[in-house]
């Protein structure tokens, strides 16, 4: 098992980093009050450790037996009917799914599953009404219509049915859903609590830390608890007992990124423009959603840059990122960047050095 | 063992004034209403004004003056957004309902009973176009029987044939005192403890919006208890503190890039969201005395274009920091 799983919290008193959050989640369902949640924040922060401990809350043990399925819907839309295939993640209390896998038919899911879903209500043993819980995740990625759609579900089946919303960001969730939720904010942990948390781990394995080396993770982690975590394990992997002066791997393809950077700074021509349309396509292909591959090719390139050009480069980046979201294919806005950025390099090249 | 979940009622809908006379700060809407209650008889209305006025409510209030409980479904229909609104409906639904006679006057267990139906289209400005042309002859030729309020947040998304035909009334937002009192109100009878300084954070936080100020009230006593400080509702408002945002100013300022860059990274860490973080700096850049009119407006266009662009999906790490940058070089071109 992997440490990131092996270490996560199991119950709301056992969190360590948001504990303030988590004590006042307790409490809500303590005081059997708790209303539609919505909680946003960077990714691997410890989002989805926290729903899961509060759902442990709620029902105790069996909400731990999980079941994964894999289920074809048929929804009828109007003059067709349309084939969603969904994958949920399900015990008797509560129901987890990613509505926005169905793509641009996401729509569906919330106006026919969702309702489907809600609708049913648990019965308990002792034949007493139960409750239930419906876990969104992404919800930032779903329309706009599907988002207006899942208010009404929201009012309507509030009394025996708690939605809760997991997503990255909350300003693209209309105001409207916030609006009807407690809206909880976790924020990535600071590099001393992923420190800690490193020095927790490594007590429990039995491994010898030298000084520096677990606050090296914490500050290479970009303030991610999951990937703090993961690039310990791999450090274990790769070498132990650890020397002092390891080196932390980076991702492969963040190095990749740094390769295609370099080069791009080295020459400005069709030709090079050429070559980095490979290297960019494999990236794709290795499924690297192109909004990040952008974002660290940005990060690479600022770092070697002058001041004057960083605030030219970093407006196009923004640029082609907001193209890239309206247009189809990623590859295209990608590329524009790069050209332009070479375009923009090579004219301050020239001026300057003539 | 399942929890009991208490379908607990939101404060909102707890709270809503059951009676036109009750609705706060609107002074002039409720005397005429007041007055059609009398003489049980009304033109078409159009309320317009900021969400959390009392629009909905008013119109509520006066349907259930009006009729009653028994006679209210038969007399009252009531549309939103939520529901499918468009031409299909207004052919149909509409159609339908507005021509349906009703039996004339008689007062009936004490409400007045007028000799028409209502129809109600709350969030009217998300209505389409051909959706509201084909109202037109509707209102004209079912006037005897019915009447049409239409509730929206913007007038100017109400085509001007249907405005005409209309009186509108105009909600203002909710001055400071009237929502303390409201605010106090409820939280006396909610058992809470509010010092003055969390009543001022609520007014200020809500911007006029009663419904959000009440919603953030009840979710900070759903978190924090009884006793509420103003940091408290900061918290739960979702609302950026301002120490952030003056931080992420004062690094434009400094002119340097990589501080900038760094202090991005932060907000986006701490998981504010940007858009919100987007309003307040524009609230920061108005209100900043050291600027020039032609900096101002040229911020403000960069932070207006980002918008955008969050709305359109993009990614909120490097518009903020578009926008940042863009900041600093507006401060620094002028400044030289």
């Amino acid at each position: 098992m992997l440490w990131v799983d092996k270490y996560r919290p199991k119950t709301l008193d056992q969190i360590t980093v948001h504990q303030d959050v988590a004590q006042n989640l307790k409490k809500l369902v303590n005081e059997q009050d708790c209303p539609h949640l919505l909680f946003y924040g960077p990714s691997g922060s410890g989002k989805k450790t926290l729903v899961m401990a509060l759902i442990r809350q709620m029902f105790g043990p069996s909400a731990d037996k999980v079941k994964v399925e894999n289920k074809t819907w048929k929804v009828d839309a109007g003059t067709r009917t349309i084939d969603i295939e969904l994958t949920t993640l399900s015990s008797a209390n509560h129901v987890e799914l990613t509505p926005s896998d169905a793509g641009f038919q996401d729509r569906y899911i919330v106006q026919e599953i969702i309702k489907e879903m809600a609708k049913n209500r648990p019965i308990d043993s002792k034949g007493k009404r139960g409750h239930k819980v419906l876990v969104l995740n992404d919800v930032d990625k779903l329309s706009r219509e599907a988002q207006h759609s899942l208010r009404r579900t929201m009012e309507k089946y509030s009394s025996y049915c708690r939605l809760i919303l997991c997503c990255n960001s909350s300003s693209r969730v209309t105001e409207a859903i916030r609006s009807r939720c407690l809206n909880v904010r976790i924020n990535g942990p600071t590099e001393e609590q992923i420190f800690k948390v490193l020095e927790y781990i490594g007590k429990k394995e039995g491994l010898q830390l030298p000084s520096g080396f677990a606050s090296r993770i914490a500050e290479k982690s970009n303030r991610s608890l999951r990937r703090a975590i993961l690039s310990f394990e791999t450090c274990r992997v790769q070498q132990y007992p650890f020397v002092s002066n390891q080196a932390i791997p980076p991702m492969d393809w963040e190095e990749y990124i740094t390769e295609i950077a370099s080069e791009i700074m080295k020459e400005q021509s069709p030709k090079r423009l050429f070559q980095v349309r490979g290297k960019l396509y494999e990236l794709l292909v290795n499924c690297i959603p192109p909004e990040i591959i952008l974002k660290r090719l940005l990060y690479e390139l600022l770092k070697k840059l002058d001041a004057e050009l960083k605030h030219e480069v970093c407006h196009w980046a923004a640029y082609y990122e907001h193209r890239m979201r309206l247009g189809q294919k990623a590859i295209f806005h990608i590329e524009a960047f790069v050209a332009k950025f070479m375009s923009i390099y090579k004219t301050f090249l020239i001026s300057t050095f003539g | 063992m399942a929890p009991l979940l208490q379908s607990s009622q939101p404060w909102v809908e707890k709270y809503r004034p059951k009676q036109v006379k009750d609705v706060a700060h609107q002074d002039e809407v409720v005397r005429v209403l007041t007055n059609t209650l009398e003489t049980a008889n009304c033109p078409h209305m159009l309320f317009y004004g900021p969400p959390g006025t009392g629009k909905t409510t008013t119109a509520l209030a006066i349907a259930h003056q009006l009729f009653g409980p028994e006679l209210y479904k038969s007399r009252v229909l009531e549309l939103n957004a939520s529901d499918d609104r468009g031409i299909n409906v207004v052919r149909t639904k509409i159609k339908d309902f507005a021509g349906v006679a009703v039996s004339s006057g008689q007062r009936q267990g004490g409400y007045p009973c007028p000799p028409f139906k209502i129809i109600i289209l709350d969030e009217a400005d998300s209505m389409t176009e051909d959706a509201q042309n084909a109202l037109r002859r509707t209102m004209e030729t079912h006037s005897k029987v019915t009447r049409f309020f239409f509730i929206c947040n913007y007038i100017s998304r109400i085509i001007e044939p249907l405005a005409s035909r209309c009186a509108k009334f105009r909600f203002k937002p909710l001055s400071e005192e009237v929502m303390s009192k409201r605010i106090l109100h409820i939280g006396n009878e909610e058992g809470l403890s509010l010092d003055g300084e969390a009543l001022s954070t609520l007014s200020s936080i809500s911007q006029g919006d009663l419904r959000r100020a009440i919603t953030y009230l009840q979710s900070a006593a759903r978190l924090f208890g009884s006793s509420i400080s103003s940091k408290d509702l900061v918290n739960v408002s979702g609302i950026i503190p301002q120490e952030v945002v003056d931080a992420l100013f004062v690094a434009c300022k400094s002119g340097n890039f990589d501080t900038a860059n760094k202090k991005v990274n932060n907000v986006l860490a701490e998981g504010y969201p940007v858009a919100q973080m987007l309003s307040q700096i524009f609230e920061v850049v108005i209100e900043d005395n050291d600027l020039q009119d032609e900096q101002k407006a040229r911020i403000c266009k960069k932070l207006a274009e980002a918008d955008k662009c969050l709305v359109d999906g993009a990614d909120e790490y490097l518009q903020l920091l578009d926008v940042v940058s863009q900041t600093m070089q507006v401060l620094r071109s002028i400044q030289l």
